[in-house]
């Protein structure tokens, strides 16, 4: 039974969706979903299969996307993505042979890669490329080997997703490095789980899907299709919910509380306690 | 023949010829209460505590102690038909279906948060102040025993909505009773009711946290206040206030109306933070399942420090007869807490033992004129923080953006280095304060005025202190090194104490031995003598020689 | 050390000061005189009538608002519902923010301005003297004691307590017993039967030929559904076959669950005894943390890294489960596994040595 929150504000996100992705092929059909939404939802109507032609990439686009990989990529992948090693051993980049057009999607897309500069990780950042080209390059990396394709449409459709088993299965699969509210956390040696804030979730899928840098790989058969886009539709959920305590303080738990107790509450508290002790006004 | 009464006087009366009243009310009514903010850091205590009371009755109405695990039903929609216990879901239902509720819940531990921060700030004051010393060690130790007390509650609390935070620290906390040779696996079982988690523990932690323990803090902290009462509250010297008389405001009126007053800001201050800032969101963090953990799991702040020495602890590990002996675990879990408390109750008399002062203190100590407990008191905060920090190492390295594992490696270090560091530093920083006190007595106050003598030579001109003033640089006892006197006596007869008496003297020196005495009558008579004009001239050729050396 | 040149010039004599008691001193006048008790100035609402009136507005006025607070309490009460409409909706959370914030703000500030007014009363209006009390030693007089003390003895002689031995040793004797029957009542807080806790530590619901599940969906796993860098959390299919109430379940949930990572054969160092354990570099190792037992599967798949979030112990999952950082002293335990006829992952066995933290009775 798909299960969505009464009052989430819908408006917020369908803005981000035109937004960043205006350009994408999908867009038309993005206008089409987000036009059906506003109108009180015949969003039943959506036909997965379309989208999928939409994806086949067409020979120009891998034409254009090889042109782009050897100024932009290919420096360090190779350039036919073969990946490269430097005469001490080192990687350069790592082969981009059978990683799919999901991958770069997401490195590309998420701004990870192109790379600033080498670190202990690639971090998001907004995206060098635009989509079009985005999509040049993931067609002509899915060119040379098959790999994780860009996911469908209809496992995006967070409105059909079961947020209470997306809950358990993000808990169990994902809080132990992203929190159970995606706020992230640290990895051993200076890595770190990002935080899941603002992530599209078509991105989302796609890291389970491809496990970018330290993340393990969540293939779709140990999480299918539909529980990622559970788990997409849970965050959508948390991430959306207000906080009815009050400021979230960054949903981070008792460190940051018993930082608010001490300098907030019993910062205010000896505050007063100096004024209590005084006398008013001299005559 | 009874006075004639009216109003409030119809109670006094009433009561009086029945139990007396009047006779001790007549000595108490009036009693003297000083001044000072930092005297006011226990009332913080006090009055959130009975906030916490309040709230937590509120918290039991709806509260189920059960873990029995149901499929969740209620009105938290991004919940339902997920596997919970009973705690948890009742939890849930006093957040979002209760009015109220979830300000009730946020006040309780907000309260508990600020409950715990106000008796830690209370006892480093006392602790600063020298406000343990005879007669007021009986005190001491019912305010060490409250704070253990408080963590207790705070800590079974924390457990009972059984949350994901929640049973990772029962988790967490089983896992160091495994690590108690012999009896630890019994001991968990007789409190988890078999295997970890079992389904009793909630239910038997309830009732320690909303009965025996309270009962307990309740109790002990009517003893303290009736002893506070008996003894006089100690007050800071000052023109006319010595150790034989207490100076302020009557209790009534108007420290009811101060105290009753703050109790209601207390309480107001805590609604507000409850109001506004959101705390222990359970409904984010999911029920508890042991097979699940969350990234960024930390206790509360005031188990904060305990965790964190579990987490710089080196893995060490060794066999006695084939059973292993955990240090990594007992250590901080075990070990730690009684070094830290052994040395924390008996405190007065270790002092006591290296002053070999007997004698009734109800005036304060400013805490750089005792520059060696200040350091001690310094050092001892620097060592709790660094485990504080280490128990958010991954939540600093974080914010911080460094590696979680040096963070975790500097504390290893730190943890030895920073607080002897904080010692040397703190003590002196006191003696640079006594040395600054003492010269503004001899000299006045510096006045920013810079004269050129006749020769060329710059000065500052130097404003004398009123008595006042200079009273209030003064009151304090001179604190000398006691001496063990020679080892035979004029007979040749050796002390049998002399050894004793050797450490005492050695143990005063470390205390005392370094300490920036005030000046003497006479050095006061002289430097005004000489016109601070010229003592402040020749101070500072005396510098210059001594630089020249 | 020129302060130490400096009181060694009065030694004698400042020594003998500090020997008394500091009021004497004071009263000597070493090196001050105490001036006497400075009595507070005169506040303007003492002199002042118009301050005196303007204070007294003040604080009714705080403890008027207070009242209107607590009027707009009841008002928030009653007038932000968090109930919804239809049960089947939910709560909708807005609403919950929205009450929150509006209870918390009137009760929060009524309470503030109580306190803040009884307080203002007191600094501005109340008549407040500087009243000296004199402290009294609190030691009793000698007299009071000797009289307590002799009546203690007196008592302690009326009962003979110190004559009849065979009286005070029976009772001590028995009061010293008086624990053994309270301790002995929380024997069965622990339970009774299956073994000894040690013993029930030793085994999971891992047997021979138990398939490995996902955890959650609990679906059976091909090894080809891993690809390397894959990470699965997976319970035993023992595990459904548990009773769906009581403590069975939970507690298998804390001893049971294993993580399945798939890594290049040739990155693995297998040890000795362990060749025959992984299917194609798919490894199983436990989820419990070896240090104090939080679930763990922080894994990082290009460094093989399992690091504990609780802790920041960090196991090498290429390396049988080493630690390599953090207080955990064992390595995590690994389960055996095999392919079954249809193909899905099985354990071989039940894990070979106890999962979780150290315990006095599990040897090495």
């Amino acid at each position: 039974m798909p299960r969505s929150l009464p009052g989430r504000p819908r408006g917020s996100w369908i803005g981000r969706l035109l937004s960043t992705r205006r350009r994408h092929p999908l867009a038309a059909i993005a206008v089409l979903v987000a036009l059906m939404f506003t109108c009180g939802g015949a969003y039943a109507a959506l036909a997965p299969s379309t989208s999928q032609n939409v994806q086949a990439a067409s020979s120009t686009q891998i034409d254009e996307g090889r042109q782009l990989f050897a100024v932009g990529c290919a420096s360090c992948h190779g350039l036919n993505g073969e990946g490269q090693i430097n005469d001490d051993g080192e990687v350069l980049g790592p082969s981009l042979i059978g990683v799919g057009a999901a991958s770069v999607d997401f490195q590309v897309g998420t701004g990870r890669m192109p790379l600033a500069a080498p670190s202990a990780q690639a971090e998001r950042k907004p995206p060098a490329y635009d989509q079009d080209q985005i999509d040049a390059l993931a067609a002509f990396v899915a060119s040379l080997a098959p790999g994780p394709d860009i996911p469908d449409a209809e496992y995006l459709d967070t409105s059909a997703g079961d947020v209470a088993r997306g809950g358990e299965l993000f808990r169990t699969n994902c809080s132990q490095c992203h929190n159970t509210t995606g706020q992230g956390g640290a990895l051993t040696n200076g890595q770190f789980a990002p935080a899941l804030t603002g992530v599209e979730p078509r991105h989302i899928y796609e890291a389970m899907l491809t496990g970018p840098q330290a993340m393990p790989v969540f293939t779709d058969e140990t999480i299918t299709p539909e529980e990622k886009r559970d788990i997409i539709a849970f965050l959508e959920s948390v991430q959306d919910e207000p906080d009815p305590g009050g400021l979230g303080i960054g949903r981070a738990g008792p460190v940051a509380e018993g930082l608010w107790a001490w300098l907030v509450g019993i910062g205010l508290l000896i505050g007063m306690a100096t004024w209590i002790v005084t006398r008013s006004s001299k005559a | 023949m009874s006075t004639i009464v009216n109003g409030a006087g119809k109670v006094v009366d009433f009561v009086d010829q029945r139990i007396t009243a009047s006779n001790w009310l007549k000595r108490n009514i009036r009693k003297v209460f000083p001044d000072h903010w930092s005297f006011l850091l226990g009332e913080i205590a006090l009055f959130s505590f009975i906030l916490i009371l309040l709230s937590g009755v509120f918290l039991t109405f709806w509260f189920k102690p059960s873990m029995a695990h149901i499929a969740y039903e209620g009105a938290y929609v991004p919940m339902r038909g997920v596997g919970m216990s009973e705690a948890y879901a009742s939890t849930l239902e006093l957040s979002f279906e209760v009015r109220g509720g979830l300000l009730m819940r946020q006040v309780h531990h907000w309260g508990a948060l600020v409950f715990l921060a106000a008796m830690s700030a209370h006892m480093l004051r006392i602790f600063f102040t020298g406000a343990f010393r005879k007669p007021r060690e009986i005190n001491w130790l019912i305010g060490v025993t409250l704070l253990v007390l408080g963590v207790a509650a705070g800590f079974t609390g924390y457990s009972l909505p059984d949350d994901l935070l929640s049973g990772t620290g029962l988790r967490i906390i089983e896992g160091g009773m495994l690590a108690i040779p012999i009896v630890g696996t019994y001991l968990s079982s007789f409190l988890f009711g078999g295997e970890y988690p079992g389904d009793d523990i909630v239910a038997r932690l309830y009732p320690l946290h909303i009965l025996l323990i309270p009962g307990l803090i309740i109790a002990l902290v009517t003893a303290h206040l009736m002893i506070l009462w008996y003894q006089k509250h100690t007050h800071w010297g000052g023109p006319g206030k010595t150790n034989h008389n207490v100076a302020g405001a009557p209790f009534f009126p108007i420290y009811v109306a101060k105290a009753g007053g703050f109790q209601f800001i207390v309480m107001g201050v805590i609604v507000l933070l409850a109001a506004t800032i959101q705390i222990n969101p359970v409904w984010l963090w999911g029920p508890y399942d042991p097979s699940v953990v969350s990234a960024g799991t930390q206790p509360d702040w005031y188990v904060g420090f305990l965790d964190g020495a579990l987490r710089v602890m080196p893995p060490w590990e060794f066999y006695i007869f084939d059973r292993p002996i955990t240090m990594s675990v007992l250590i901080p879990a075990v070990i730690l807490p009684g070094l830290i408390l052994t040395p924390l109750a008996l405190y007065p008399w270790l002092e006591q033992k290296a002053t070999g002062d007997t004698r009734e203190h109800h005036v304060l100590d400013r805490p750089r004129n005792v520059p060696v407990r200040t350091g001690i008191g310094v050092a001892f905060i620097v060592f709790y923080i660094l485990l504080w920090i280490a128990g958010g190492n991954d939540f600093f390295a974080t914010i911080l953006e460094i590696p979680v594992n040096w963070i975790t490696w500097s504390i290893r270090i730190g943890i030895f280095a920073l607080p002897p560091l904080a010692f040397w530093l703190t003590k002196r920083i006191c003696l640079g304060l006594e040395r600054r006190d003492r010269d503004k007595v001899m000299h006045g106050r510096e006045t920013g005025i810079v004269m050129v003598s006749p020769d060329g030579e710059f000065s500052e001109l130097h404003a004398p202190l009123s008595q006042a003033d200079a009273y209030q640089l003064t009151w304090h006892e001179r604190q000398l090194p006691s001496d063990p006197g020679p080892a035979t006596d004029a007979n040749g007869i050796p002390n049998p104490n002399y050894r004793a008496k050797r450490v005492q003297a050695k143990l005063s020196r470390f205390y005392f031995g370094d300490v920036v005495q005030k000046p003497t009558r006479e050095e006061v008579e002289a430097a005004h003598h000489n016109g601070h004009h010229d003592a402040v001239e020749a101070g500072h050729r005396d510098e210059i020689t001594s630089g020249q050396q | 050390m020129s302060a130490n040149n400096e009181h060694n010039s009065g030694h004698g004599e400042s020594e003998e000061i500090a020997r008394r008691e500091p009021d004497e001193v004071a009263a000597v006048g070493d090196p001050i005189a105490d001036p006497g008790l400075h009595h507070n100035d005169e506040r303007l609402t003492d002199v002042d009538p118009k301050a005196g009136r303007r204070a007294e507005r003040q604080v009714a006025g705080m403890f008027t608002l207070a009242s209107l607070l607590m009027v707009g309490f009841i008002v928030a009460y009653v007038a932000i519902g968090i109930h919804p409409d239809d049960p089947e909706n939910g709560v909708d959370i807005g609403n919950v923010q929205v009450s929150n914030l509006a209870l918390g703000l009137t009760l929060g500030l009524a309470l503030l301005l109580v306190g803040a007014g009884a307080v203002q009363w007191a600094r501005s209006l109340m008549t407040s003297p500087e009243v000296v009390h004199e402290r009294h030693e609190l030691r009793s007089d000698d007299e009071t004691r000797q009289a307590t003390l002799d009546d203690w003895n007196t008592g302690v002689e009326e009962t003979g307590f110190g004559r009849r031995k065979m009286i005070r040793n029976s009772l001590l004797g028995a009061l010293a017993l008086l624990p053994l029957p309270a301790v002995l009542l929380l024997r069965d807080m622990g339970p009774n039967t299956g073994g000894t806790p040690a013993e029930r530590k030793e085994h999971t619901i891992w047997a021979e030929g138990v398939r490995i599940l996902t955890d959650v969906t609990f679906m059976p796993i091909r090894a080809a559904d891993l690809e390397v860098g894959s990470l699965v959390n997976a319970m035993p299919a023992t595990f459904e076959e548990l009773p769906e109430h009581g403590p069975e379940r939970i507690n298998e949930r804390a001893k049971s669950p294993v993580m399945l990572v798939r890594m290049l054969p040739d990155e693995i160092h297998v040890a000795e005894g362990r060749e025959n354990w992984h299917v194609d570099g798919i490894l199983a190792y436990s989820k419990i943390c070896t240090h104090v037992g939080c679930p763990i599967s922080l894994y990082e798949q290009t460094t093989h890294h399992m690091l504990c979030p609780c802790h920041q112990s960090t196991f090498d999952l290429a390396d049988n489960g080493k630690v390599i950082f953090g207080p955990a002293t064992r390595s995590l335990p690994q389960l055996p596994i095999a392919v079954d006829d249809e193909g899905y992952l099985i354990a071989q066995s039940d894990f070979t040595e106890p999962v979780g933290p150290s315990y006095w009775e599990r040897t090495r």
